[in-house]
């Protein structure tokens, strides 16, 4: 119960900026009351409670999940089956994801805009669930090759060098209003589910494997998932 | 408040949805492949119902007391910084955009302080570096990072310069301190710009983007309004390398101090 107090202080913690920070432009810039001041508490000791009980969870559910599975997969040795399954992994969770659908509904408005696609219902559907594949396959993809640096031992800033150049690159031939999508992509792509999920189980592959420092080899499957959907996207503007 | 059971059900709903394809592939995994039951399945399935829990009880709570007005204050203040007549006729001054910018930096750090990916990154750095990186620390830096780079996004709405020109710089700068730093903290660094834009920061930084986007004289919320999220996955990269490269300096500086003194 103690353990329980103190994960709900360090929720209050966490959020006290953000009450600090709306309670003052509230007050002092924009100087108007809190409208319905009730509800606003409410919300707010709904979130410190979601936040202790999500904190309590990742420690005893979702991490020691992550690493379970590395494990597994470990004492297995195919890396194959690791390898399906992060693609797997990548491409399941981004493929639902309520941020991506509505940037890729929003993308699909621009292009219309733009005149890069015929500007009706249909074209702009195709338009954004074409764009939703696209970046659920990168995410995919990036956990492939993310988990295949692991096993490698691959040094990770020549890969995300790498991408960082295609990225620039691309952006000089990709389409103008394509660009700003394409930034954004790679942000909206990582849950609160996925995140936990994917470190514990880069850590816990980098820790199975000998010869891998969990610190140097562990971290980075995020980096990938937030980096390939920028080059699908921009791919996908040049040749849409 | 009235409906909040239906609310609550209806966030529940949603949160198992965005679940159902993690678990549909762990289990797919767990039985067709790996053959084998994981050892502490019952702690893990509570654990998994708490997040599930939590997530819900987190959504509802932003949903009803927080993005409402951080989405009116988004509004409000980026309406209000145009009134000013001088500025629209000899064109758009981006110091008319003060309190936009001050606004921008505080939401930018405070969501990313609350955000739960980053609890999650942070707490388990602390535990594989063995207490190295400090969870707390590393936090801070990633917000500021955060607020750096959606102050500069908010900046390049108001002058409507190109986006290009801003990420790639950042890139080089990245790339720059990629080789000056130490091998262990780069991949933390690099996940620690995909964490930040998630389930709090993404719909308030979203909303701001837009709402200056379309209140700006000639700045369209399609084309102008997006960018801020990659502002928001760049600059914390930049942050927490920095970070790292102070906080050795600082140690390094201590232990040749000892010595002296030794």
């Amino acid at each position: 119960m103690t353990r329980f107090a103190a994960l709900m202080v360090s929720a209050l913690r966490d959020l006290a900026p953000i009450i600090v920070v709306i309670a003052f432009f509230q007050i002092v810039v924009l100087r108007q009351p809190f409208p319905d001041l009730l509800g606003v508490i409410v919300g707010l000791l709904c979130v410190i409670g979601g936040l202790t009980l999500f904190i309590q969870g990742l420690q005893s559910g979702l991490f020691p999940l992550g690493e379970g599975i590395a494990q597994s997969f470990g004492q297995k040795g195919s890396a194959a089956a690791v390898l399906v399954f992060a693609f797997c992994l990548g491409f399941g969770t981004t493929v639902a994801e309520p941020a991506l659908i509505a940037v890729a509904a929003e993308a699909a408005d621009v292009a219309a805009e733009a005149g890069a696609i015929i500007d009706d219902d249909q074209a702009r559907d195709s338009y954004a669930f074409q764009l939703r594949m696209v970046v659920a396959v990168s995410v995919g993809v990036a956990l492939l090759v993310g988990v295949l640096r692991i096993l490698k031992g691959w040094p990770i800033h020549r890969l995300i060098i790498g991408g960082y150049l295609m990225v620039a690159t691309m952006t000089f031939f990709a389409p103008a209003e394509i660009v700003g999508v394409a930034y954004d992509s790679g942000g909206v792509t990582t849950s609160t589910v996925t995140v936990p999920l994917v470190t514990a189980l880069g850590v816990g592959l980098a820790t199975t494997i000998r010869g891998r420092n969990p610190m140097v080899d562990g971290f980075g499957l995020i980096a990938f998932a937030s980096l390939t959907p920028m080059v699908g996207v921009l791919g996908y503007g040049m040749v849409a | 408040m009235s409906d909040f059971p239906r609310a609550f059900a209806d966030a529940m709903l949603s949160t198992v949805l965005d679940v159902a394809p993690i678990v549909v592939i762990l289990v797919l995994f767990q039985v067709a492949v790996l053959r084998r039951k994981p050892a502490n399945l019952r702690q893990i399935a509570t654990g998994s119902i708490l997040v599930l829990l939590g997530l819900t009880l987190f959504l509802i709570g932003l949903e009803n007391a927080l993005f409402p007005i951080g989405n009116t204050m988004a509004r409000q203040l980026t309406a209000s910084a145009t009134i000013g007549a001088e500025s629209l006729s000899d064109g758009v001054h981006w110091q008319d955009y003060l309190p936009i910018y001050a606004f921008a930096a505080a939401i930018g750090f405070a969501t990313t302080v609350a955000e739960p990916s980053l609890v999650a990154v942070a707490l388990k750095a602390r535990e594989v570096s063995g207490g190295a990186v400090h969870a707390w620390g590393l936090r801070i830096a990633v917000a500021i990072g955060v607020a750096v780079g959606v102050t500069l996004g908010c900046f390049r709405i108001v002058t409507g310069t190109p986006l290009p020109w801003y990420i790639i710089a950042a890139y080089v700068v990245v790339i720059l301190q990629t080789f000056r730093s130490s091998k262990t903290i780069v991949p933390l660094a690099y996940d620690s710009g995909g964490v930040t834009t998630s389930t709090v920061t993404v719909p308030v930084v979203a909303a701001l983007g837009l709402g200056l986007a379309s209140s700006v004289p000639g700045r369209s919320p399609l084309i102008d309004g997006f960018g801020l999220i990659a502002f928001a996955s760049v600059f914390p990269i930049m942050t927490v390398l920095g970070y790292a490269m102070v906080a050795s300096w600082l140690s390094r500086r201590r232990k040749s101090k000892l010595r002296e003194e030794a």
